[in-house]
């Protein structure tokens, strides 16, 4: 437990937070992008041993919260064909789709497997000729270029039994657009650790520019998030805005470019619609031409298909830090993780479900006093 | 499902041009392709996504971030696969 105690040392952590206290003069109001960090975040009670007036509000960066109601449609629609294996990370089986959820499919008999990697789907396509392999492929750029390289070496070996149904997001425009809204308050970004260990942090020194915003990428440590906020809460008091990385461990300015590499030779950009905030443009990534044949969408005939959000589910202001998920009137009532109304209560890096996770008792002992 | 996690490359081989190997994560091993990792060898650490090394890390980063995930028990639901054998 050496290592442990190193970045997680409470005098330490206390030193950051006296140093805060002493550099902050005025409110700040910071957003973390990444699901990982908002569980470190609670997990460790960072928010509420932060100086008054510096506020952490939770961004869109739980690809499982945002993947669109439509893209899960599409996908109960396909897993319930007879002939399909419809595979995908755990945490999407729970999310509610307009009518239903993928875990319902499968219960009903539908063929709906949970995998760790898309590796694992490509093996069971190899495995399995006759069965319509589909995997359902979300996440951010970490988690694209290891379901891009699963596309590239399906065309490679002429797996005709496998395709994808490709919902892939992208960080910087989703940053953009959270700072063009008129309603936003974000004043500074805690950088997506990982996310930038694939991409690097070029692509944010325009957003920097362009809207005089600070961003310093962060590592998942509580000493790495308290750093990073310190380093934000020092450019914001000095006036300045600019990229810096924390996470230096991990994160270079050019990123792991193999990956960028393969990212782009099997998806390109397009317009996409978030769950909870509406469309974004070319905040997405789907299959090129060229891979037409592995894209499920066209495979078996559901770009048509559209949903309407239902408008009882609070997750649209949560994601955007606009509301807290406990502003919510179903939270811990009607809406659990056992139960969940809306996704951000389903995975485990849903602002809901952390704060489901680490404040909900805390909540009550308040309540009744 | 978007949580990285470090890990030791306990071994490693070359099919159809794509280097991959295990990696162990405490007590479970996975495999892991090691085509953005050209520089990690057998005994390295790396931080794994969704089956694919995206970093080299040095052993105490690794260990650090291993157990924080494992505090947070964030670990079990990360690797769950209804296909691979742990």
């Amino acid at each position: 437990m050496k290592y442990l105690d190193e970045y997680r040392d409470e005098k330490i952590a206390r030193g950051i937070v006296v140093q805060l206290a002493r550099r902050v003069t005025r409110p700040w109001v910071l957003m973390e992008i990444c699901g990982g960090q908002t569980h470190t975040l609670m997990r460790y009670g960072i928010d509420e041993m932060l100086p008054g007036g510096i506020e952490l509000v939770y961004g869109p960066g739980c690809p499982v919260c945002v993947t669109p109601l439509e893209m899960i449609d599409k996908a109960i629609e396909i897993a319930s064909r007879p002939d399909v294996t419809l595979i995908s990370y755990g945490d999407m089986l729970r999310v509610p789709g307009s009518r239903s959820d993928l875990f319902h499919v499968k219960a009903q008999g539908g063929d709906v497997r949970v995998v760790y990697s898309p590796t694992e789907a490509l093996k069971f396509a190899r495995a399995n000729p006759g069965r319509k392999v589909v995997f359902f492929a979300v996440g951010f750029e970490t988690t694209a270029p290891a379901n891009a390289m699963a596309v590239w070496q399906a065309k490679r070996e002429g797996l005709e039994n496998f395709s994808m149904l490709a919902s892939h997001v992208l960080v910087p425009p989703a940053i953009r657009a959270l700072l063009s809204s008129p309603r936003n308050r974000v004043q500074g970004f805690i950088g997506p650790g990982h996310v930038c260990t694939v991409m690097g942090y070029r692509e944010y020194d325009d957003i920097v520019r362009e809207f005089h915003v600070p961003v310093v990428v962060g590592g998942f440590e509580p000493l790495d998030l308290l750093e990073a906020i310190l380093m934000l809460v020092t450019q914001l008091e000095e006036g300045r805005a600019g990229v810096e990385n924390q996470y230096v461990r991990s994160v270079t300015y050019e990123g792991n470019l193999l990956a960028q590499k393969v990212l782009a030779d099997v998806f390109e950009v397009c317009d996409r619609k978030w769950r909870g905030i509406g469309g974004i443009p070319e905040s997405g990534l789907s299959l090129r031409e060229e891979y037409a044949a592995f894209d499920a969408d066209r495979v078996f005939g559901t770009e048509g298909v559209t949903a309407e959000e239902p408008a009882e589910c609070i997750s649209a202001e949560v994601l955007q830090g606009l509301k807290k998920p406990t502003d919510c009137t179903a939270f811990g009532t009607r809406c659990t993780p056992e139960n969940p109304l809306g996704a951000p209560m389903v995975s485990s890096e849903g602002a809901c479900a952390a704060y489901y996770r680490y404040r909900r008792h805390a909540m009550a002992a308040k309540g009744s006093n | 499902m978007c949580l990285a996690i470090p890990g030791m490359i306990v071994s490693s081989q070359v099919n159809n041009g794509i280097r991959s190997g295990r990696v162990q994560f405490g007590g479970i091993t996975r495999e892991t392709c090691l085509d953005f990792v050209p520089e990690a060898v057998v005994g390295d650490y790396v931080i794994v996504h969704v089956g694919f090394a995206i970093s080299r890390v040095d052993r105490e980063e690794a260990e650090r971030s291993y157990e924080l995930l494992e505090s947070m028990g964030l670990l079990k639901g990360e690797l769950a696969s209804d296909l691979e054998d742990s």
